[in-house]
């Protein structure tokens, strides 16, 4: 796989690195807490799901074995995706993974007209919320990836001996350089 | 960068620079700080929450299970087939075709509703229905097709005297009219039957007493139907009360708000009933004598004579629900008021119905200097023309508990005994500081407001080992056990009495408009006279039973 060369001005470059930290560090952290409580389970806030696809989560939340995969699979999702966003590893598929659990999260509790749900919110929303903003914020991210330039990828795809892309600063300066040496 | 591809490249990847280097692990400060935030944060909030845990020692450990349900099954009589019997036979583990296929199809409507799975999961208690009593046919009829399972077709019996003779018949479940609950009881205790009565225990003061002393001296074993003494936040309840968590108790708050048909016993008429399917003078027994009416049949919860309205069928499950975890006994005093507000359709009990118990002498704890522990109100207040759910609140110097299925203890402002915590903040009035929710297999102090939302919404079950169960099960569970290995169940004879003289008082005191008290040495009724209740039908006719 080639890499692209994306021509990043420094300023973007460092915005999307941090957006994509800040999101991982969410998830990492959203992990993590539930890592560390052992009671912790998704099951109220399954029970607690509207909209058109409440019936499957109430499925999911009925069924003890199924539950015990999603939570398993949601705790370490968060914590694994989070390390891949804020370390820059395997960026494009935590990122991918990031927009699928979100996207479950979003769709649980869509934000529609005329629906209470029992998890109070702490804003106001209506068809959009922070779920699918942030969804969105990993959408950018793939689109506009940044872990090769910044981020542990980068190391990886040398090992790999694979190409790595560089910021356009980067790459105007040492372009000069080799114009001065030829 | 093309000069790049001439270059020979190491063999197994590209060499690796400083700048690399550098920019690969960019983001490792970040993660330390990431962990350093992060375990900081933890360890704040543990201290906090242990803190407040040590100071409160509360344990909310489950009770130990039932003894094993192994050995011969135990012959049951199911005497009453109405609402409360079938969800009773359901508790044992035996439903009708009719009852699963409507469960199913409402499953496939709702998602959310495991009622079919639920019953389903059910533990076995190897239990036989050999016998049902039931005056109404269709009633009957349904209790023979739910009790039937391989082949064990129940018999039906058109007399409870004519059960209770039977020697195939070891226990029986009453849940008939209040009417009939003692002089069946009675009459079971004396067959040496075991017996699992609805509440309340009683209709009438006198019935009461000869219940006790029957019971007393028999060997069976003997349950009311207050399952929620099986609820595991009421356990934990009984432990935060021992460890005078809330200091001392002035009131407590328990209520009742319905407001529909149904909650105002407008119980369905079946269609089938007639003089030729109802046994009319077997269902009167001990009542005033009156032509077949359908609707006193059905919706007996209406009239003084078959029951006594809010008093019996739900203010006994709020003192009961009390008195598990105070143990406070019968009240000194009971005053009562209220009136038919919205359902006058020809009902003799009240729809409004505000009940004060007095405990002056009763001392839960304290943290105060002598002389501020002692004493307490009960209040029962409950309407059937509104719904607004009011929590029960058990009032004390030091904190308040909201107890439901969920459990939650609120520091007072101006508590003696937590006012350092609160001082420095590591507790706040408005907040939780200690919470227990059955469906979690922790506990949590300083709890989120989610926790409690669930609570209210009524998405938390009682649970045992992480599994919902229903909690008449398990009281019908232990019940059995005590029948196959010895033992007391949680709610005998010495509750069911306090449960019935507290909840007759409070019906006595509103029909005859004064205070009725309680003598605790001479065990009786104080500024009531017999003449009185059996004016108002508090008292057996002895006459009338004579003749």
């Amino acid at each position: 796989m080639k890499a692209k060369s994306i021509d990043y001005s420094s300023g973007q470059l460092i915005s999307l690195v941090i957006l994509r930290m800040l999101i991982g560090w969410h998830f990492l952290y959203e992990g993590v807490v539930k890592l560390w409580n052992p009671s912790w389970s998704a099951r109220g806030y399954l029970l607690d799901s509207e909209g058109p696809a409440a019936g499957l989560f109430y499925s999911m939340a009925n069924n003890p074995d199924v539950m015990n995969v999603v939570d398993t699979l949601n705790v370490w999702g968060l914590v694994l995706i989070g390390l891949g966003l804020l370390l820059g590893a395997l960026s494009r598929w935590a990122a991918i993974g990031g927009i699928v659990l979100l996207a479950f999260y979003y769709l649980s509790h869509p934000p529609l007209v005329g629906v209470e749900y029992a998890l109070p919110s702490e804003g106001s929303y209506l068809l959009v919320n922070k779920n699918l903003i942030e969804l969105f914020g990993l959408a950018v991210i793939v689109a506009f990836p940044t872990s090769k330039i910044i981020g542990l990828d980068r190391l990886i795809a040398k090992a790999m001996n694979r190409e790595v892309p560089e910021e356009a600063a980067a790459k105007t300066e040492s372009t000069e350089r080799e114009k001065v040496s030829a | 960068m093309e000069n790049n591809k001439d270059k020979k490249q190491p063999e197994g990847g590209q060499q690796i620079n400083r700048r690399d280097i550098i920019r690969g692990l960019a983001a490792l400060p970040v993660l330390g700080v990431f962990f350093l935030g992060a375990s900081a944060k933890k360890s704040s909030d543990e201290s906090l929450k242990q803190r407040i845990l040590e100071e409160l020692n509360v344990e909310a450990t489950p009770p130990p299970p039932s003894g094993s349900m192994a050995g011969d099954p135990i012959r049951l009589g199911i005497i009453g087939f109405g609402i409360r019997g079938e969800q009773l036979m359901r508790a044992l583990g035996f439903a009708s075709k009719e009852w699963k296929e409507q469960m199913k199809k409402s499953a496939l409507e709702n998602p959310k509703d495991s009622r079919l799975k639920d019953f389903l999961s059910q533990e076995n208690l190897n239990v036989r229905i050999t016998g049902v009593c039931d005056v109404f046919d269709v009633h009957a009829e349904q209790a023979i097709e739910a009790g039937t399972i391989d082949g064990n077709k129940p018999k039906r019996y058109r007399h409870y005297q004519e059960m209770l003779e039977s020697p195939d018949i070891d226990a029986v479940v009453i849940a008939t009219p209040d009417h009939w609950h003692a002089p069946m009881a009675i009459a079971a205790a004396q067959a040496g039957k075991h017996v699992y009565v609805e509440k309340c225990m009683t209709h009438k003061f006198d019935e009461t007493f000869e219940l006790y002393d029957v019971v007393k001296n028999s060997n069976i074993k003997f349950q009311v139907g207050h399952q929620h003494r099986q609820t595991q936040s009421f356990l934990t309840a009984q432990d935060i009360i021992k460890k005078n968590v809330l200091g001392h108790i002035s009131l407590v708050e328990t209520n009742t708000n319905r407001n529909s048909d149904n909650g105002a016993w407008q119980y369905p008429i079946h269609e089938k009933a007639s003089q030729q399917t109802i046994d009319w003078q077997q269902f009167i027994g001990n009542a005033p004598q009156i032509p077949f009416n359908k609707e006193h049949f059905f919706r007996w919860r209406k009239w003084w004579a078959y029951g006594t309205g809010l008093a019996s069928d739900l203010l006994t499950h709020d003192y009961d629900r009390i008195n598990c975890v105070l143990n406070m006994g019968i009240p000194k005093t009971v005053m009562a008021s209220g009136g038919i507000y919205t359902h006058r359709d020809g009902r003799t009990v009240p729809d409004v119905f505000q009940v004060n118990m007095e405990f002056p002498e009763f001392i839960s704890g304290t943290s105060q200097e002598p002389g501020k522990e002692k004493g307490m109100t009960f209040v029962y207040s409950a309407t059937l023309g509104n719904q607004y759910s009011r929590p029960t609140l058990l009032m004390g110097h030091d904190a308040t508990m909201e107890l439901g299925n969920a459990l939650f203890v609120y520091p007072d402002a101006r508590s003696t005994r937590y006012q350092e915590m609160l001082n420095k903040g590591t507790i706040q009035p408005g907040t939780p500081m200690y919470a227990y929710d059955p469906a979690a297999s922790g506990v949590d102090a300083v709890t989120s407001a989610t926790a409690k939302y669930f609570a209210d919404k009524g998405l938390l079950y009682t649970y045992r080992d992480g599994k919902r169960v229903d909690s008449t099960s398990l009281h019908m569970r232990e019940w059995l056990s005590t029948i196959r290995h010895g033992g007391t169940p949680s709610c005998g004879i010495e509750p069911g009495f306090e449960e019935a003289i507290s909840a007759l008082m409070a019906c006595a005191s509103y029909r005859l408009g004064k205070r009725i008290g309680w003598d605790h040495e001479k065990r009786e009724l104080v500024n009531v006279s017999d003449d009185e209740l059996l004016e108002i039908g508090m008292m057996t006719d002895k006459k009338m039973a004579m003749m």
